[in-house]
């Protein structure tokens, strides 16, 4: 069993049913529960085929945190995208618990990804408009919680991440680190078993940098979560498990 | 549904964007409503004619008169239940710009064969016994501040000279479309100055008035009428009032033409504001709606912000320019000359127009961001630096 829970969420289970299965596959420590196999991305422009990712395997267990780095350009950000389910590759396969997520259709991938995934960027990406609050409400209406247990939720997530006193703030009200907290604690509100980074720290001064990158290690001690983020701080690479080095689309380096 | 809070919010997110077209909006539909309403008042004179009645007009022009002898012929007429006729007076009275209909009619049958200028018993009789005697519509009466037995001086100019009545009826209309501001007085009255005045001008009538017994047999009456009169020195056209009315109105065709081209250009050219706003706001926030559809939003959800958003702006622009509309055509109906329209007033029909337009328009301008959603890659999206 995990942990710690953020909370209970009854997910849909007709879209998707690894979190029983990630749960028994547990009792065998070793088994992937992300398997990435022979993946492949180029894009077509002006009939010229660019080669992004080439062929590359890799897998995370469950409860791991990996770091992946390289040169601007090697193609992170399309790796980590396509194993949150939100770009497709060209060739291969994506398979995290028991679901093969690259053949999912549209639909299922975006209920999959709501059920599964926790999104962190570099820019934050909060909607300006809205509060902290409902910032970090937002994942919850799409399940079929109540208002007050979306509440409970809502606090619980902003707790977590240290900003329970500023739920009523606006983006523009707070700084850099602690938007990037609110979208943490976005990512995490609906309590998914993996959470993607795409450079978090890139746009912060160290401080607040450091902040993210403890809570990030907490969410993967304290709460299980399985980690992914893409980094260009090598410093910030550290605070994972693993690191993966990235080069022209090709696995050059694998540090544990 | 949960998402319609964000939807608001979306709307105002820039303040005078939103201000700006909505206020456009409602122009548009302020000027739709304005000149819709001319249209329609203009058309009101049709509606309100009745189907039982012909006008009987000299076949060249409504401007010539005919024999005063037609009538008893027009009477012998099978079918024709009642026969009574009138001239245009013209004239003014005050001053060059107060206009109104003025007709010299034949007293004992006019107000017979037209019951919707309803005057009491008492009125209509002494206005029958007293020749020098008008009667006025109630606009008139409360325009001039008129009551019975005041006099009325006008100066003519088909019928030159100074002339002066005694207003003994005030009529009501009875519907809404009825013309309330014209004024009658004896045809008798007139035939009797021209004898003396001006000899050879007598007994002539501007247009006949026949009630028939059944409106389906208006053409065949007609047709028989017109018989009558054939070969002779004016020959007659009849036809039935809304004919008749319609025949007025197409002198006029070319500009409601026009009115009504440019009443639906308004349309086509605030639909493009509208829509322009939309694809702006939608393109400013690609990487938002990425975002919602990273975190699991469906396409249809994020139409429906959209499409919310446009309605909310688009219908908050329709109800302030309709608010709008009711004072300005107020205002209008009150600056043109009285008596050009028989009703000027906003039709029920013209409201349904405007609400329909209004949720048309916001509908419409929603399709082509909703579209560039629906067709982009979360992950091309998330790149996207506005
Ligand atoms: N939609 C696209 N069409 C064509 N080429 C693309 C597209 N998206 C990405 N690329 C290319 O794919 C390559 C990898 O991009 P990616 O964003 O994954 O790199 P990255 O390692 O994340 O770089 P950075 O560190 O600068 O974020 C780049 O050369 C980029 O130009
Ligand atoms: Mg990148």
């Amino acid at each position: 069993m995990p942990k710690n829970k953020l909370c209970e969420i009854d997910h849909d289970k007709s879209v998707t049913t690894d979190q029983t299965q990630a749960d028994s596959g547990r009792t065998h420590k070793m088994a992937p529960f992300i398997e990435v196999a022979n993946l492949s991305k180029s894009y077509q422009r002006d009939g010229f085929e660019i080669p992004v990712l080439d062929g590359m395997d890799i897998s995370v267990e469950k409860g791991g945190y990996l770091a992946l780095m390289g040169p601007s350009g090697s193609g992170k950000s399309t790796l980590l995208n396509i194993i949150a389910g939100i770009d497709r590759p060209s060739k291969g396969t994506v398979k995290i618990g028991d679901t093969e997520i690259t053949s999912l259709n549209e639909s299922k991938l975006a209920k999959w990804r709501a059920n599964n995934i926790g999104f962190v960027f570099q820019f934050y990406n909060l909607i300006p408009v809205l509060t902290a609050f409902d910032n970090v409400a937002l994942p919850l209406l799409l399940t079929k919680l109540s208002k007050a247990e979306r509440k409970k939720h809502v606090e619980t997530a902003l707790n977590i991440v240290g900003l329970g006193d500023r739920m009523k703030h606006y983006p523009k009200q707070l700084s850099g680190g602690q938007e990037q907290r609110v979208a943490i604690a976005r990512a995490i509100v609906t309590d998914p078993q993996i959470i993607v980074a795409d450079e978090p720290t890139g746009d912060l001064d160290k401080t607040s940098a450091d902040e993210i990158l403890v809570l990030l290690q907490r969410l993967n001690q304290e709460f299980d979560k399985t980690i992914i983020m893409v980094t260009h701080d090598p410093h910030a690479a550290e605070t994972a498990k693993t690191i993966l080095h990235l080069e022209k689309g090709e696995l050059v380096e694998e540090t544990e | 549904m949960k998402l319609f809070f964000l939807v608001v919010k979306n709307a105002f997110r820039s303040k005078t964007r939103a201000f700006l077209t909505i206020l456009g909006i409602a122009i548009a539909v302020v000027a739709f409503g304005v000149l819709r309403t001319v249209v329609t008042a203009w058309y009101a004179g049709v509606d309100a004619a009745a189907t039982d009645r012909l006008i009987v007009r000299h076949a060249v022009s409504f401007i010539f008169p005919m024999p005063y002898a037609y009538r008893d012929k027009i009477a012998d007429t099978p079918g024709v239940e009642e026969v009574s006729f009138a001239n245009w007076f013209g004239g003014t009275y005050i001053d060059q710009n107060q206009f109104f209909s003025r007709f010299a009619i034949d007293a004992d049958t006019y107000f017979d064969i037209y019951p919707e200028y309803m005057l009491g018993e008492e009125e209509l009789s002494t206005f029958k016994r007293e020749q020098n005697s008008c009667v006025i519509g109630s606009d008139i009466a409360s325009r001039y501040n008129l009551k019975v037995g005041d006099s009325m001086t006008l100066t003519g100019d088909i019928y030159p000279g100074e002339w002066n009545f005694i207003i003994r009826g005030i009529y009501q209309p009875q519907k809404k479309s009825t013309d309330a501001s014209q004024m009658m007085f004896h045809w008798e009255y007139l035939n009797q100055r021209m004898l003396q005045d001006y000899p050879g001008r007598e007994n002539q009538v501007g247009w006949y008035n026949v009630k028939i017994d059944n409106p389906d047999e208006a053409a065949v009456i007609s047709t028989q009428i017109d018989e009558l009169f054939a070969n002779s020195a004016a020959e007659t056209k009849t036809e039935t009032e809304a004919a008749f009315t319609r025949s007025f109105i197409s002198a006029s065709g070319a500009i409601l033409g026009a009115m009504n081209i440019v009443s639906f250009t308004i349309v086509g050219v605030i639909m493009l504001v509208l829509a322009n706003t939309m694809m702006m706001s939608a393109r400013e926030r690609t990487r938002e709606y990425a975002v919602l559809k990273t975190l699991g939003f469906s396409v249809p959800k994020i139409a429906f912000l959209i499409f919310g958003e446009s309605l909310v702006i688009s219908i908050l622009g329709g109800a302030l320019g309709l608010l709008l509309t009711f004072p300005l055509v107020e205002a209008f109906a009150a600056a043109i000359p009285k008596g050009w329209f028989p009703v000027f007033e906003i039709e029920v029909i013209t409201i349904v127009l405007l609400v329909v337009v209004v949720l048309f328009i916001g509908a419409v301008s929603a399709i082509f961001p909703v579209r560039n959603v629906a067709k982009s890659k979360i992950a091309d999206s998330l790149r996207f630096v506005g």
